[in-house]
Parts: C-alpha cells; sequence; structure tokens
C-alpha cells in the first residue's frame, strides 16, 4: 500500500512564452486516489498529456514503476489507461464495437468476452448494438470509463470525469471511481470541484497557475480553507444580541443585523448543542444553514497566504 | 514493437474507418454514386454534342473513363482529411496515442483504409462504365501497369489529404483542398483534349500532373504506346507522394 506508483518530478512546460507548469512534483502511492484540484488553464489537462506521454515536457520526469515515459512511452502505457477531459468514444461505432477496439488494440486474447464482460459491468448490454451517437451523456461516460479498464491497467487518469454530467450520472461514476479502488486501482484524477475531491481523493494536489501551491488530505486542504460554518439568521436584534452572547465560547460572528455565524469544528456536536441551547433558552431562530467552504475560499486562503 | 503487432494494428485502425466510411451514407453518395453519375451523365447527355477528332460518340465513354477514375480518388481524398480531421478534433488521436500500440498505426490505418475504399470504388466505375459500353484492348500486362497507376495515385492523393486533415481547425476547412483537385481534372485532357483551350490555359493543362496520367491511362486502356507519359506520371507521383509524407509527418508530430 505504502510503495509510490506514479512519480512526477520537477516538470516544466513552456507553450511559447507562456510557462503552464513550473516545477510540479508529485508523488502517488499505489491503491490510492489522488485528485488534482484546479480551476481551467490552472496547467491540469498539460501536466496529464505530460504524464500520458502524449506531450514532452521541457524539463523533469515522469516515471510509472520505475519506467520513464518519455524514453520507454509504450511500455509505460500498458500499466495505465488514459480517458481525456471530451469523453472520446467512437459516435459512428457501437458500444460493442467500441470496446472490442480497444481490447484489440491492447492485445487482450479474447478481445469479445472481454467486451461483453465490460458492457455488462457497465449495465450497457442492452445498448451494445446502438451506434454511440444515440447514447446519452452519461452512458457515452461510462462507455469511456469501461474502455479505461480494458487490459487491465494498473493506473488510470482521468481528466474531468464529471464535468457536464447530472447529478445522477455524476454520483454514478463517483461509486464506479469507490468500486476501481476498491479492486486494487490506482487513480489520478483532475477536478474542478473541491467536493468531489473531497468524497474521492486520498490525496489532493492543488495546481494553480503551473504550480502545486498545497497538497495533503481532504481533511488537510479543508483546514487550510478554514473550518464549516454554522449560520443563524434570527427576527430581531434583541435575539440576535442573547445569541451572541449565550454563544461568546465559540466567538461568534455577527456578519448582518441578524445574523452571526459560528466555526464549527466538530459539526454535528456543535450545530446539536448550538441548537439545542437556542431552544432552551427560548430564543427564537427564524432560518439556519451550513457555509462549506467552496473551491473560492480556498483559492482565497491561499492567495492571501 | 515487433512488425506483427505494427500490422496488425494498422489493420485493425483500418477497419475501423473502414465501418465509418461504409455507414455514412453521405460518404457512399460523394464517393461511390456521384462518379457513376458523372460517368453516365458525360457519356449519356455531353457526350453526343462533344465532337472529338479521332474520337467517335460510341468511343467517347473510352475517351472519358481515366478522368472519371481520377475524379473518383479525388472526391475519396476529400473524406480522408476528413476523417482524419474528426479524429484529431474529437480527441480520437489522443485517446489512441496514449494507447500501448505502435505509434505509426494511427496514420498507417488512415492511409490504408483510404486506399482501399478508393479501390474499391474504382471497381463500381469500372463495372458501371462496362456495362454503358466501355471496351478496353488492353493486354495482361497493360492492365497490371494500369493497376500498379491507380494505387499510386491513390495513394499520392491520399497522402496530400492527410497534412491538410491534420493541420485544418475545421471540418469544412478539411476537405476544401479536393476542390482543386477536382479543378485540375477539369484544366486537363480528362474530358476534352487540351488542343481547344486558350494558350495560356493550354499551356498550362499539358504541364501538370493530371494530363499525362490520364494520358497514360487512356493510351494503356486503348493498347497504345504510352511514351514518355509513363515515366512522367511515376515522377509526379513518387515526387507528391514523398512531399506530402514528410510534411504530414511533420504535422503529425505537432497535433
Amino acid at each position: 500500500m505504502n510503495t509510490t506508483i506514479l512519480e512526477i518530478k520537477n516538470v516544466r512546460k513552456s507553450f511559447k512564452d507562456k510557462e503552464v507548469l513550473k516545477d510540479v512534483n508529485i508523488t502517488v502511492k499505489k491503491g490510492s486516489v489522488y485528485a488534482l484540484l484546479g480551476a481551467n488553464g490552472a496547467g491540469k489537462s498539460t501536466l496529464l498529456k505530460i504524464v500520458t506521454g502524449l506531450l514532452n515536457c521541457d524539463n523533469g520526469k515522469v516515471t510509472i514503476k520505475n519506467i520513464d515515459v518519455a524514453d520507454n512511452p509504450v511500455l509505460a502505457q500498458k500499466l495505465f489507461s488514459f480517458s481525456s477531459q471530451t469523453t472520446t468514444v467512437d459516435g459512428v461505432l457501437t458500444g460493442y464495437e467500441n470496446l472490442h477496439l480497444i481490447a484489440k488494440l491492447r492485445q487482450e486474447r479474447n478481445p469479445r468476452k472481454v467486451a461483453e464482460n465490460l458492457l455488462d459491468k457497465f449495465e450497457l448490454t442492452e445498448a451494445k448494438d446502438k451506434a454511440v451517437s444515440t447514447y446519452s451523456g452519461g452512458m457515452r461516460r461510462r462507455l469511456d470509463l469501461a474502455m479505461s479498464l480494458v487490459g487491465s491497467p494498473e493506473i488510470i487518469f482521468l481528466d474531468e470525469p464529471t464535468t457536464g454530467l447530472d447529478p445522477k450520472s455524476r454520483q454514478e461514476l463517483w461509486d464506479t471511481i469507490k468500486e476501481m479502488k476498491s479492486q486494487g486501482k490506482t487513480i489520478l484524477l483532475t477536478t474542478q470541484y473541491l467536493e468531489e475531491a473531497d468524497y474521492l481523493a486520498d490525496q489532493i494536489g492543488f495546481l494553480r497557475e503551473g504550480e502545486i501551491v498545497a497538497n495533503g488530505t481532504p481533511d488537510e486542504m479543508k483546514r487550510l480553507a478554514g473550518a464549516d460554518k454554522l449560520l443563524l439568521v434570527f427576527n430581531n436584534h434583541h435575539n440576535t444580541e442573547r445569541a451572541l452572547k449565550l454563544f461568546e465560547f465559540y466567538y461568534p460572528i455577527k456578519r448582518a443585523d441578524c445574523e452571526i455565524s459560528i466555526d464549527l469544528d466538530e459539526e454535528i456536536e456543535t450545530t446539536l448543542t448550538v441548537l439545542n441551547a437556542l431552544t432552551t433558552e427560548k430564543i427564537e431562530l427564524k432560518t439556519f444553514k451550513m457555509i462549506t467552504p467552496t473551491l473560492d475560499d480556498v483559492f482565497m486562503t491561499l492567495t492571501k497566504g | 514493437m515487433n512488425a506483427f503487432q505494427n500490422i496488425s494494428d494498422t489493420l485493425t485502425l483500418a477497419n475501423r474507418i473502414i465501418k465509418h466510411n461504409l455507414r455514412s451514407i453521405d460518404t457512399l453518395i460523394k464517393v461511390v454514386a456521384m462518379p457513376v453519375m458523372m460517368l453516365l451523365l458525360m457519356v449519356f447527355i455531353f457526350g453526343g454534342a462533344f465532337q472529338i477528332p479521332g474520337v467517335s460518340e460510341d468511343e467517347y465513354i473510352n475517351y472519358v473513363l481515366p478522368g472519371i477514375l481520377l475524379m473518383t480518388i479525388a472526391t475519396g481524398s476529400a473524406y480522408t482529411s476528413l476523417r482524419i480531421n474528426l479524429d484529431k478534433t474529437t480527441g480520437m488521436f489522443d485517446r489512441l496515442k496514449s494507447m500501448p500500440i505502435a505509434k505509426s498505426s494511427i496514420l498507417g490505418g488512415q492511409v490504408v483504409a483510404s486506399v482501399i475504399f478508393m479501390l474499391v470504388s474504382i471497381i463500381v466505375v469500372f463495372i458501371v462504365g462496362f456495362i454503358a459500353g466501355f471496351r478496353s484492348d488492353a493486354t495482361f500486362l497493360e492492365w497490371l501497369l494500369l493497376m500498379l497507376l491507380i494505387l499510386l495515385f491513390s495513394l499520392a492523393l491520399t497522402w496530400i489529404s492527410v497534412p491538410f486533415g491534420l493541420a485544418a481547425e475545421s471540418i469544412e476547412g478539411a476537405s476544401s483542398f479536393s476542390y482543386i483537385l477536382l479543378m485540375l481534372l477539369f484544366i486537363s485532357s480528362a474530358f476534352v483534349p487540351v488542343e481547344g483551350m486558350p494558350k495560356v490555359v493550354r499551356i498550362f493543362a499539358e504541364n501538370q500532373p493530371m494530363t499525362p496520367i490520364i494520358q497514360t491511362l487512356r493510351n494503356l486502356l486503348d493498347s497504345q504506346a504510352v511514351g514518355n507519359d509513363l515515366w512522367i506520371s511515376f515522377g509526379w507521383m513518387v515526387l507528391i507522394i514523398l512531399i506530402s509524407y514528410i510534411f504530414g509527418l511533420k504535422v503529425y508530430r505537432r497535433v
């Protein structure tokens, strides 16, 4: 579990005058999920292209199980698969033909069987003989993921896998990624959403303007962005002032005339204590809600630092 | 990476493109049906109006068939360029390039599929030609030489379409070069002799690659001496393949 499978070392890349990647270093452990978090244009896709051997870097190197990707692309490529942002499936071919094609190219001994099994696993058997151009977005993404599993790669690279998916398809995809992990696959995915990285990843790397500005576990990252907050809204000044006094211990912040917020270190416990206290003290509450730090908050914190 | 895997990957990928061609009604109409219509149009409608010295009305189909063959290949090349461009813009090239396969098979598959598709359309045009009254006195050796010439021309036009397909930003741009090829065909001896053309056009028509290729095909089918035209044709085609191959690979590395 603790062996390094992928190592990205001092990778730099410039397009003409623009420096897209500035000395990127990432280590991914075997069997873990690594999320590369960053906004549009941060350099995520460029980094993935270098890691998968589609693009050469100006400096540094990428090794997968000690195989240098730039020196030995085909050998390294046997160990991974790559799904790009655009969901690259062949629209003219059927779902079965897409899988069969990849299985043949990956030297599977029985491409037919590999294709049939994956169709079954991803619930595409019913649509297997239909042209992929008639598939829904979610089905295309499932097929794309099924294609990534052909040849039993050890690492799976997913470039923004949930972008453009509806909530239901997104949850399905998340479940699939978790399942892949439980089967021992190593996954490196890029995302723009903190929520997604939080849910899926063991390690998060925050890429901003071509630099890893922070990395760590999801909890470490969230601490960086500040804790979740509980927002309380009251009907009048009187109640607001009483609550401020009552919760002194939590260092409440007055955000507006009748609004206060409290930092939550222990989410459920603090929330319950606060709400119970309000009931016993008979302080009437208009509404309350939780505020989770967003990617923007992480951005703000990191730019401030 | 052994040679066997290289060939097998190329054929697997060529098979994919052939499926694309066969499932696209648009491709089939333009590449197979159009040249056939053109042939019938030339023979049964325009043929009667053209007076070509030394060619009787019945023989006009023999005169025009070589031009139609080249036209078939030229329209086919537009689709080669289009398929290459589609694979570039949809990210299919990236998916394939990131796989453990012989990298030359990606473009190679496109080239093989293109040449096969062109040759199949050529056979269809020949069959329709025979039905419409085309007859040839060519010997077996002449037929063989003819086939070699057609194969080389298919390969030349396929390779020309590679850099265009790779460099174009959109599908519309990718196939635009094929109009130039069709123009070249009309300004050659494909449908009417160059003798009747205005002087400047005539000089151009006599010295561009299409005319010697058509003359060679025509003479071979008619079992006549081919003379220097054969060598000039081979020269042009080898030159075209060489230049577009070098240029094509250069663009391919950047894509």
